[in-house]
């Protein structure tokens, strides 16, 4: 059976730390919200590890603020972004 | 009106077309932001800002909406720049139209406080020392932190 599928942006200093702008990822059983992706994220090591909620981070899901207890579903865009600096 | 645009915007013709043919208008307010030439004790040689497309104009019509709630005002225009800018550019441009000025006035105040702290705009700084981006200040949270509770 196919993994759920969830789509990832970056932003700002984030996408130019991580090197990555998106990416799909498929959600593991038991990754139903957004603290539990970013967890796994975070375990990819180096910095990666600034996606850890409790560091300066923020989350949006489906262009929406969101926490680490967002549920996430199928076709849901995630976005990892400071926070913001416009005006 | 909401527009995220690479391109300058001209305040005049914006506040025209804003109050254009409604005579119940009795006031409007605005604000400009434009780029310093130095921030943090660094001289600022240009500027680059990024923005999330989709959620930013998704961002600034809620807090628009959240505006129209809280004070009685008519209508507003926000525009914000995108991209490459230079000190003097100007970068935001808020506009509120109202009966009277209280109203006006508080509501512009407020939807450029919430934007500053809830739209997904960055920035990043050329410098002499290279680039950077810029750091999340407190003072604007604290700014919007003022219109939490009740009415103002």
């Amino acid at each position: 059976m196919n993994k759920p599928t969830v789509k990832i942006l970056y932003f700002a200093r984030l996408r130019e730390e991580l090197g990555c702008g998106s990416e799909d990822v498929g959600l593991d059983s038991g990754e139903g919200n957004v603290g539990a992706l970013a967890k796994r994220l975070v375990s990819r090591g180096g910095s990666w590890q600034a996606l850890a909620l409790d560091r300066n981070v923020r989350v949006a899901v489906n262009q929406e603020m969101a926490d680490a207890r967002t549920s996430l579903k199928a076709g849901d865009e995630v976005a990892f972004f400071p926070p913001v600096t416009g005006g | 009106m909401i527009r995220v645009q690479f391109e300058d915007f001209d305040v005049a013709a914006e506040v025209a077309r804003l109050r254009a043919g409604n005579p119940k208008i009795g006031a409007v307010a605005s604000f400009i932001g434009l780029v310093r030439d130095v921030n943090d004790g660094s001289r600022i040689s240009s500027m680059t800002l990024e923005h999330y497309p989709g959620m930013t104009e998704k961002a600034v019509a809620a807090i628009v909406d959240e505006a129209r709630g809280r004070w009685a005002i008519i209508d507003a225009t926000v525009i914000h720049r995108i991209g490459a800018l230079k000190p003097m550019d100007q970068i935001v441009l808020v506009v509120v139209a109202g009966a009277h000025r209280g109203d006006a006035f508080a509501a512009c105040e407020f939807i450029m406080d919430y934007l500053k702290t809830r739209a997904p705009f960055w920035k990043k700084e050329a410098t002499g020392g290279g680039e950077r981006w810029v750091d999340a200040r407190a003072g604007d949270e604290h700014a919007a932190d003022r219109w939490k509770g009740p009415k103002a």
